[in-house]
């Protein structure tokens, strides 16, 4: 095959620069391939290693500093007929670190050559992740202070299925990075080089003190055989085409006729753990099965399972504008952390407002009407509380009658939770129907 | 007949997959989290792919990768995770890649309030870029809206090959809302233009008759190049500054000069209205309670909803303020598109209602200042 190499885009790497044996290298791996350049995608982000993208005829990417990994990973999974090459420095790899970490962990079938020389070539020979403590850099001391980063090491620890530490230098470069495209997930392969434009200026580094250096670490190249494992495109495929299609939202049938004319707005008032979002889109369901408008809104802490759990419903004939409730026709309170969330809203509110308030959960003083349900005494544990009170509002006929909140629950349930749940119900509305069970307070 | 309860978040990610989204990348964040969920469901068992990205660097940095092999891509996030997407904005800007971008505005600033509702982050959508080129910004106004905005901005994302923003809000993502599904507007869904044959390709030279160029994916017979270097039309790094100018000017031509085309808005025009009250998003819903009080008063407002917040649609804001005296602008900040309007109504009295503090403006808050 021909080369690859752009004839009118020459490298422009400073003489001496290991990057150029790095451009010659990846083309004739590309050449040995026999590979076209529409078959490839070279990806590149910042720092001189970010020239690459413009020295080869193949598709060409390049983006912003570190980065280089993300937008491989999308190219590779949206065309994964191609060869994606990924290039980035000794800069890139220490701002793009969370990117390299995640790329090893998923195994997406990408080569990345990490052009490692130690430090900012392009910035002016500023200390990188991987610069040696004891080198002379353009960042003072700051390096002293700094631990250099073995790449390697972390990329095997992360869980690099294939893993290549080797001198830019030596013969076989270009079989090394074939070996590294041609491997059949995410394959990493350092190469270690020099930057006479900043680095040797300041410290010895020649050819022999990086075979040293490598030998010196004694880290194995090539496949990882701990870290081998499905590459991630293929499974990603396997596992997306056996998932169920998305259910297509259904509409609940608006065939029964709603209890009231008048905007009803209903807050319940509970805590983490009683259901109070699943039985206020219950509330909701019911109005919309008697042709009403419905909002809601839910209140709940970050710590799900401890905490207020509060929903609102604003139940209308006709269009809702401003979906805020200032003064609730009802309000159902049936747990401490949620009655304490909007302590406020019951000393604002009139006789116009009914409060259905769990027996032992103590309230505000208030003006509205109070009727206090003793659940406790029907049996029901407080996990149950809330879609036990629209049963109670159901069978005392307040905003909701029972057909609503039939439809309500056959529309959301559905196999054993549905049948589960209207037990539930008709045995609450059964018990409510005994006249000891719910009084005045 | 009947209605479906849903929530924006939910509408955008429905709409995103009719407009022929099958790419998504994003990161865990409360209120946009359950865009990412909904799209999860939606997309798999498509053929289409949705990530996790480690981060929201990550997430949009899939998206770009997507978008460039042709696929149609969304990233949805907070305030947080907008102020990462930053450096990618701006690449999506000057490189042209097509890509739409949920922010469901939480309180701000910084990590502010995970689940309380504001419209902070509106200035920042559009100048939140390096180098300060537009991008399009859509605001929805309630529940039901989030559906024709997403497929608006996905079309217009292809059409003008841009970031596309959409600018939701808590208030609307997480508020749930009986919606009648099958009958939201669905904008016929349009696809970037592809380079035609024969011709040569560069991959940054408008298209006949247009300022956005032809598109060939990565994996096309001929090469493509992106780079978020300044380029030429080629691809390559240009130095020329005639050439980089042009550029710059046909990035900004592109969606400031188009803007017409875009306007989406709501208006309720009143005979003789003294006043103007602009707003959009969720605020809109109290803002037009308050209008219609207001007018059964006796005091003539007209009501102006934008759905297109960037670029400002000027024309639209000049003709509803046509004979009113002052404008009123009502917005769940500080005060950011006030200045727009302002600055768009030069000869009107602009004033400002609004707050940053979690909660919803009142109808009766906007009456009394609008009543002054």
């Amino acid at each position: 095959m021909d080369s690859l190499l752009n004839k009118s885009r020459p490298p422009v790497f400073c003489p001496g620069c290991g990057h150029e044996i790095v451009v010659r290298a990846l083309d004739r791996a590309f050449q040995n391939m026999g590979l076209d350049g529409n078959q490839i995608c070279v990806v590149s982000d910042i720092g001189c290693s970010g020239l690459f993208d413009t020295f080869f005829n193949t598709h060409a990417f390049h983006g912003l500093h570190g980065r280089v990994l993300t937008y491989a990973t999308g190219i590779k999974l949206c065309r994964p007929e191609l060869h994606v090459v990924a290039t980035m420095g000794d800069g890139g790899l220490g701002i793009g670190g969370a990117h390299l970490l995640a790329a090893c962990r998923r195994n997406v079938n990408l080569t990345l050559l990490v052009l490692n020389n130690f430090n900012f070539g392009m910035t002016g020979g500023q200390c990188s992740a991987t610069t040696p403590s004891q080198a002379e850099v353009a960042s003072g001391f700051l390096n002293r202070l700094d631990k250099p980063l073995d790449l390697h090491s972390v990329a095997v620890a992360a869980g690099a299925a294939y893993m290549a530490s080797i001198s830019g230098y030596r013969k076989g470069l270009n079989r090394a990075i074939e070996e590294a495209i041609r491997f059949d997930g995410f394959a990493v392969v350092e190469i270690l080089g020099i930057c006479p434009g900043r680095y040797t200026r300041r410290n010895k580094l020649t050819p022999k003190v990086i075979e040293e250096e490598l030998a010196e670490k004694g880290h194995k190249n090539g496949p990882v055989p701990s870290n081998a494992g499905p590459e991630y495109g293929w499974a990603y495929r396997q596992l997306s085409s056996s998932q169920e299609p998305a259910e297509t939202p259904t509409a609940i049938e608006a065939v029964l006729k709603p209890l009231t004319a008048a905007r009803q707005d209903v807050i319940i008032l509970g805590a983490a753990g009683q259901q109070v979002i699943t039985a206020g889109r219950l509330l909701g369901l019911a109005a919309m099965a008697a042709g009403l408008h419905v909002t809601q809104k839910n209140d709940y802490d970050i710590t799900v399972l401890r905490g207020p759990s509060i929903a609102e419903l604003i139940l209308s004939p006709g269009e809702i504008d401003y979906p805020e409730i200032d003064k609730p026709s009802v309000i159902l309170a049936l747990a401490a952390e949620g009655v304490a969330r909007r302590k406020n809203i019951f000393g604002s509110a009139d006789e116009s407002t009914l409060v259905i308030q769990a027996s032992g959960v103590s309230i505000p003083e208030t003006k509205a009407r109070v009727q206090v349900v003793d659940f406790m005494a029907l049996d029901l544990k407080a996990q149950d509380w809330a879609l036990a009170a629209l049963a109670v509002m159901a069978e005392s006929g307040t905003v909701i009658h029972k057909p609503m909140l039939q439809a309500a629950i056959a529309h959301r349930f559905k196999g054993k939770a549905l049948v589960g749940i209207r037990e539930v119900i008709d045995k609450i509305i059964d018990r409510l129907s005994g006249p000891t069970q719910t009084g005045s307070g | 007949m009947g209605l479906t309860l849903m929530e924006g978040n939910e509408l955008i990610a429905w709409a995103a997959y009719e407009a022929g989204c099958r790419f998504f990348a994003g990161y865990p964040i409360t209120p946009a989290t359950a865009i990412y969920n909904a799209m999860l469901r939606l997309l798999p068992p498509e053929g289409g792919i949705v990530l996790q990205g480690e981060d929201e660097i990550a997430s949009i940095g899939y998206c770009l990768g997507a978008s460039m092999c042709g696929w149609k891509a969304m990233t949805a996030t907070s305030g947080p995770g907008i102020s990462l997407f930053s450096e990618s904005v701006s690449f999506a800007i000057g490189s042209e890649i097509p890509i739409v971008i949920v922010d469901v505005q939480r309180l701000g600033p910084s990590t502010g309030s995970a689940t309380k509702g504001a419209d902070g982050d509106i200035q920042f959508m559009r100048w939140g870029n390096s180098g300060g080129l537009p991008v399009i910004v859509l605001a929805p106004a309630d529940v039901a809206d989030c559906f024709p905005i997403t497929m608006h901005a996905f079309n217009l994302a292809e059409q003008y090959r841009c970031p596309v923003f959409i600018a939701s809000n808590k208030e609307i993502g997480l508020t749930g809302e009986s919606v009648d599904f099958p009958a939201l507007e669905r904008a016929p869904v349009v696809h970037r233009r592809l380079a035609p044959d024969g011709e040569p390709f560069l991959p940054f030279r408008p298209a006949a008759g247009s300022d956005a160029p032809y598109f060939l994916p990565f994996g096309a017979k001929t090469l493509v190049r992106q780079t978020s270097s300044t380029h030429g039309e080629n691809g390559y790094i240009t130095t020329d500054p005639a050439e980089i100018r042009a550029a710059n000017e046909r990035l900004d031509r592109k969606l400031t000069a188009n803007v017409d085309r875009f306007s989406y808005y709501q208006e309720e025009p009143v005979a003789d209205a003294t006043t103007l009250m602009v707003t959009y998003g969720v605020t809109s819903r109290a803002a037009r309670l308050a209008c219609r009080e207001l007018n059964k008063r006796g005091e003539k407002v007209t009501l102006l909803v934008l759905k297109t917040l960037f670029p400002v649609p000027q024309n639209v804001i000049r003709r509803a303020a046509a004979g009113v005296k002052r404008a009123l602008v009502v917005e769940m900040n500080q005060g950011q598109y006030a200045l727009e309007v302002d600055r768009v109504l030069k000869n009107h009295h602009v004033e400002f209602c609004g707050a940053m503090d979690g909660k919803l403006i009142s109808p009766g808050r906007i009456m009394e200042a609008a009543s002054g």
